[in-house]
């Protein structure tokens, strides 16, 4: 029997991962063609800003990825997933704000604006290797990876579960919003970091950077996928499916539920550093708003729309929602709350299933008859 | 000629016939000079202690509302012309001159009327007055608070009396009276009585060490009032905390549905308060009593709407509740700003709740917190009796212990819980009135509770209503506490971490609800 | 929380047929004033079949709940083999050294196929690094399909777990204790909602087990334990009342008085 390579195993029986996955990879190299090879007047031109916009989406899609990982195989409705986007967001924010050197408004080489506003005299210590993008980017999954590690040490272990866990994670990101709000934290307070201008040398401004950052998320969004599915295939997701369905049915088998929610938890949370990472880039600006409780419930209905635990579902449900988010705040801003809102309701109370569902359930009924 | 000599005749007889009394010695008020006014505000002070008219004259004249014609003197205020009886006059307000004062002639102003209040017949005057002398002692006050002293009955105001003039002797007496006075003095709390002793620790010599002492006293009774005003504070916010989490102990603690749109509950609440001021803007006084049980029907209503539509259809889900009801929040939310605005509005405190009781010179208590502890306390008795005593009560625990074996017995389940849900939504919108008094009423009034609330009911115990109780006020009271040393922000995160921390030792919190595990 | 310790394996000792496997010495257990467990003594030997009979709330789920890490007992002692506490383990360390058990209501994994539900319970090294990459082995897969056979489940081996009637959901779990192959196995009402017929095969089954295996059956079914009992403990308000083979405990005067109402 011949072996198959690993990449093609993973996507064994997977229709619905390689169609998503297949669609996005066209739509990003048509996008890198149209932005570089025509010019802005032509035709057939897609503008700097659509690349951008497409980055933030796979970044998004990448962060709502990570959240079905626990939410819809391991069962624990995380309102705090943005905290670990946000944090791989900061780490790699402070690298890009050390990198502006002395072309800020104060023009001080060492400092970056904001210190230099608050009358820093140096850089304080947590600011410092962020200059190395190597250290940067291993903090970006660090930072997320190890609170994620700390909180579900705690959480796990004394056994909270469902609802009450839900409501500490939305604790636990609303303390780091007010936390980060605070000036002296030295990230900024409420304006962030931002007025970035270049990533390992190349500057920001540059078509062909953006391009290559979309390049970037997409081949994150597909290695985060491919590693989401070869966990939820190896036994390991299926005994995460397993603690979803009978948490205590599983102890009694012999396997420490612990370790497995604490595993899948972190690999998880890491995932989120990422896409804050690339995130920061493409939109130029991080802010504590990242860490607001909306933000991260905002996300679970990206998943929830697209169709929790099937992975390629919270990847659709986060472009879906996110354009049209951004059709509606500057077409209709009023109507967009109210409609997110109601977002909620009706997918929770009629499509429990999602998008995916939807699709699934037609394709039955048509095999049927 | 003829002219000229009748007004210099007309003005002799005024004058002339004016000359022993009130209304030609108030003359020289006209005057630009200043000092001119202060030396005739000191005669007429000495002269007319007991002239009604001169406390309203000088009252008038530090609120800038003294107006004077060729003729007479007038308050003028709000349009309105008064005399010095308080009498209203018809006159054309364009002939009227302001009185002008500056900071220093205000200041004698305050200090003789506060001395003419000293001998009031109201004791609240009375106590005010004397606390206004003593912040404004000089060293000629001694006879007027010896002859206070004498004429007061009052002990409170006479502590304060004894009080100044024990920091007037300690300042101004010979040796003795000084060595007394700066011992007495640390019986006494104001800042004032604190400065003096400081000022003679400060020059040393026999009465420094005394004076130490004294200091010392002071400073560990005002410091014990200071804790005292923390415990206040503390339970002001942890009642705060019940009010909020009350309505939650209801729909999450007993009927264990996750309402996140509870705090939009509280902030309908809030604008139902709002609304009420806006439409009745006469009955400031009163509109806040009729806004309770308002905002608890409006909130109460909602919560029907909410449960009958939505939640009905998700129990036994409880993340899907958690999300729907978040949408439900979100709903509201935007609702609000498209009615009224996004911007934060004001409601009014009613006369009667504001101001402060002062215990003394350390500690005074607002009256609005005041009332909010009282009440909430109040909202809780009403909740536990319900819950415990009512036959609603016993119906709902029925139902939520055993739904098919409530049904099999009679008991309408839906109508229950949906009565439920509306009442712990209502109690949110009661404590949403609470809080238009304590901060602005705007959309997002809701969220800043809601995690807070959700806290105080894990931390006391699910379904546990006396835990919901000790849950708020502890939370509150710590709170208070690190406030000081931490700032309010990091207090905040210090709490939550403190909870997060606290439900790792004991997951059901501080009163778990007992029994075999399912 | 302790750890997995493999030494447990050495302090489970040398079980040899009669020798002791379980040993629950004066357990007291309470809830809210309530005894659920008074003072409870009894011990199984290896190789043994016991049944545990009593009327509800008598103590007899309680007392799996205690032996298998679930609930911590008040006060008393629970050893496993020679020397292994089992009050300071929890529910994975008690599984892993050893302890299988049914549920009184079927508990099985209605996202997963049936065979998937097998291969979760099968003897393994069940750390969650390990499960990120194990494969089944060819006589892992082998013991499965064997055990699907016996169960009467192979034809349903790729099917949702979700779709089996009551009865299969038991066989299932039967299954799923037969592949863990504990040195214990704790059954809670194994044939309720079970043809005749499928009663008799699993008294078989659970007879067949005993020797290699102790099992101790918890059951309200009488005729069912007439049938596999060789040794009985009536359990009554948390403590033992009497003990002995089916003979003795039928013609116990408390056993009639307290649970056969007579």
């Amino acid at each position: 029997m011949k072996r198959k390579p690993m990449i093609l195993k993973i996507f064994e029986n997977d229709r619905g991962g390689q169609i998503v996955l297949g669609v996005l990879a066209v739509v990003v190299l048509y996008v890198t063609f149209a932005n570089l090879l025509f010019s802005e007047g032509s035709f057939l031109h897609i503008s700097t800003y659509t690349v951008t916009l497409l980055g933030k989406y796979l970044a998004f899609a990448l962060l709502a990825l990570s959240l079905d990982l626990v939410w819809g195989y391991l069962g624990i409705l995380s309102l705090g997933h943005g905290a670990f986007f946000a944090l791989g967001g900061y780490a790699w924010a402070m690298y890009l704000m050390l990198q502006i050197g002395d072309r800020g408004v104060y023009g001080n080489a060492e400092l970056p604006d904001f210190m230099v506003f608050m009358n820093l005299q140096e850089l304080p210590w947590f600011w410092y290797g962020f200059e190395y993008p190597l250290f940067a980017f291993f903090m970006a999954m660090f930072v997320p990876g190890l609170l994620a590690f700390v909180f579900g040490w705690f959480a796990f272990k004394s056994r909270v579960t469902g609802v009450y866990l839900s409501i500490m994670t939305q604790a636990l990101t609303y303390a780091l919003m007010l936390a980060f709000f605070r000036n002296d934290m030295g990230f900024g307070g409420n304006n962030g970091l931002t007025d970035f201008k270049d990533i390992l040398g190349f500057s920001l401004q540059d078509d062909g950077t953006r391009v290559l950052l979309l390049i970037l998320s997409f081949l994150a969004l597909v290695l985060g996928y491919l590693i989401s599915r070869y966990i939820i295939n190896s036994r390991l997701g299926r005994v995460a499916m397993a603690i979803r369905d009978g948490e205590s049915r599983v102890r009694f088998l012999g396997y420490r539920v612990e370790s497995f929610k604490l595993f899948i938890f972190v690999v998880s949370a890491v995932m989120a550093g990422v896409a804050g990472a690339l995130y920061v880039p493409q939109v130029g600006i991080i802010n504590p708003n990242l860490f607001s409780p909306l933000f991260s419930i905002e996300l679970v209905i990206w998943v929830a729309i697209g169709g929790r635990g099937t992975l390629y579902g919270a990847i659709i449900g986060a472009f879906i929602v996110n354009y049209a988010s951004t059709y509606f705040t500057s077409a209709l801003p009023e109507v967009w709350l109210y409609a997110l809102g109601g977002l909620f309701v009706v997918v929770t109370l009629y499509l429990p299933k999602g998008i995916v569902g939807i699709v699934k359930k037609e394709k039955n009924v048509t095999a049927v008859s | 000629m003829q002219k000229i000599l009748q007004i210099a005749f007309l003005n002799l007889l005024f004058s002339f016939s004016l000359f022993a009394n009130f209304e030609t010695d108030i003359k020289p008020l006209t005057e630009n000079s200043f000092l001119k006014k202060e030396n005739t505000v000191e005669k007429l002070v000495s002269k007319y202690s007991e002239n009604e008219k001169l406390h309203t004259l000088l009252k008038a004249m530090l609120d800038g509302e003294l107006y004077y014609s060729r003729k007479e003197f007038v308050v003028l205020k709000d349009d309105e012309v008064t005399n010095l009886l308080g009498e209203k006059l018809e006159r054309n307000r364009k002939i009227f001159k302001k009185v002008k004062t500056n900071n220093k002639l205000r200041s004698v102003i305050r200090n003789r009327l506060s001395q003419l209040n000293l001998f009031s017949k109201d004791v609240e005057i009375r106590f005010e007055s004397a606390k206004n002398i003593r912040s404004n002692l000089e060293k000629d006050s001694i006879p007027l608070i010896e002859k206070a002293l004498k004429f007061e009955t009052d002990s409170s105001v006479k502590d304060i009396h004894l009080e100044s003039e024990a920091i007037l002797k300690a300042r101004f007496g010979n040796f003795e009276e000084k060595k007394i006075a700066v011992q007495n003095l640390g019986d006494f709390l104001s800042p004032e009585a604190l400065q003096v002793l400081k000022e003679i620790e400060a020059e040393g010599g026999e009465l420094s060490k005394l004076a130490s002492k004294s200091i010392a006293s002071i400073e560990s009774s005002r410091s014990f009032f200071s804790f005292l005003e923390t415990i206040f504070f503390g339970l002001s916010q942890g009642s705060v905390l019940l009010l909020a989490a009350m309505g939650l102990a209801i729909t999450f603690g007993v009927m264990k549905v996750i309402n996140m749109a509870h705090g939009e509950m509280m902030m309908i609440g809030a604008y139902t308060a709002f609304t009420i001021q806006q439409i009745f803007p006469n009955l400031i006084e009163y509109s806040i009593l009729l806004a309770i049980p308002l905002a608890f029907l409006v909130s109460g209503i909602f919560g029907v709407i909410i449960e009958r539509l939505v939640i009905k259809h998700l129990y036994g889900r409880p993340l899907e509740t958690l999300l729907a009801t978040f949408g439900i929040s979100l709903l509201l939310q935007q609702l609000v700003r498209t009615i009224y605005s996004p911007l934060n509005q004001n409601v009014e405190t009613p006369e009667w709740m504001s101001g402060a009781l002062e215990i003394n010179s350390a500690l005074a208590l607002t009256y609005n917190r005041l009332y909010i502890i009282i009440f909430a306390f109040l909202v809780f008795l009403g909740v536990l009796l319900l819950l415990k005593k009512s036959s609603l009560g016993l119906k709902v625990r029925a139902v939520t212990q055993n739904r098919e074996m409530a049904k099999a017995m009679g008991i309408k389940t839906g109508y229950i819980d949906a009565i439920t849900f509306g009442i712990g939504s209502g109690i949110a919108g009661v404590a949403g009135v609470a809080l238009s008094q304590l901060t602005n009423v705007g959309p997002n009034l809701g969220q800043a509770y809601i995690v807070d609330s959700f806290m105080v009911v894990v931390f006391g115990g699910v379904g546990n209503l006396w835990g919901t109780l000790i849950g708020a006020v502890s939370l509150g009271e710590i709170n208070k506490f690190i406030e000081p040393v931490a700032g309010a922000v990091l207090a905040k995160v210090i709490i939550l971490i403190f909870i997060i921390l606290f439900i790792q030792k004991r997951p059901k919190g501080l009163f778990p609800q007992k029994g075999r595990e399912e | 929380m302790l750890p997995l310790y493999h030494e447990n394996e050495k302090n489970v000792g040398d079980l040899k047929q009669g020798s002791r496997i379980l040993l629950v010495d004066g357990v007291t257990l309470s809830f809210d004033g309530f005894k659920a467990l008074n003072n409870l003594s009894f011990s199984i030997d290896y190789g043994e079949l016991r049944c545990i009979i009593g009327a509800n709330g008598a103590g007899k789920s309680t007392m799996m709940d205690v032996v298998t890490g679930k609930t911590k007992p008040d006060s008393g002692e629970v050893i496993f083999g020679q020397a292994v506490n089992l009050l300071q383990m929890d529910e994975p360390a008690i599984a892993e050294v050893g302890i299988g058990r049914k549920f009184q209501k079927p508990t099985i994994f209605s996202g997963h196929t049936v065979f998937e539900n097998l291969e979760l319970a099968i003897k393994d090294d069940k750390r969650f690094f390990k499960t990120l990459f194990a494969n089944l082995k060819g006589e892992q897969r082998d013991k499965i399909e064997e055990t699907l056979e016996l169960i009467g489940l192979q034809e349903l081996s790729k099917k949702s777990a979700s779709i089996l009637s009551h009865g299969q959901k038991q066989w299932l779990e039967i299954g799923m204790l037969l592949v863990q192959d504990p040195k214990l196995l704790l059954v809670d009402e194994p044939v309720a909602g079970m043809t005749p017929s499928e009663v008799e095969k699993t008294g078989e089954i659970l007879t067949s087990l005993s020797g290699n295996h102790s099992v101790v059956v918890v059951e309200h079914d009488m005729e069912f334990i007439r049938s596999i009992a060789k040794k009985v403990t009536v359990l009554h308000e948390g403590s033992v009342l009497a003990e002995g083979n089916m003979k003795d405990i039928q013609e116990n005067e408390k056993v009639r008085h307290v649970y056969l109402g007579e």
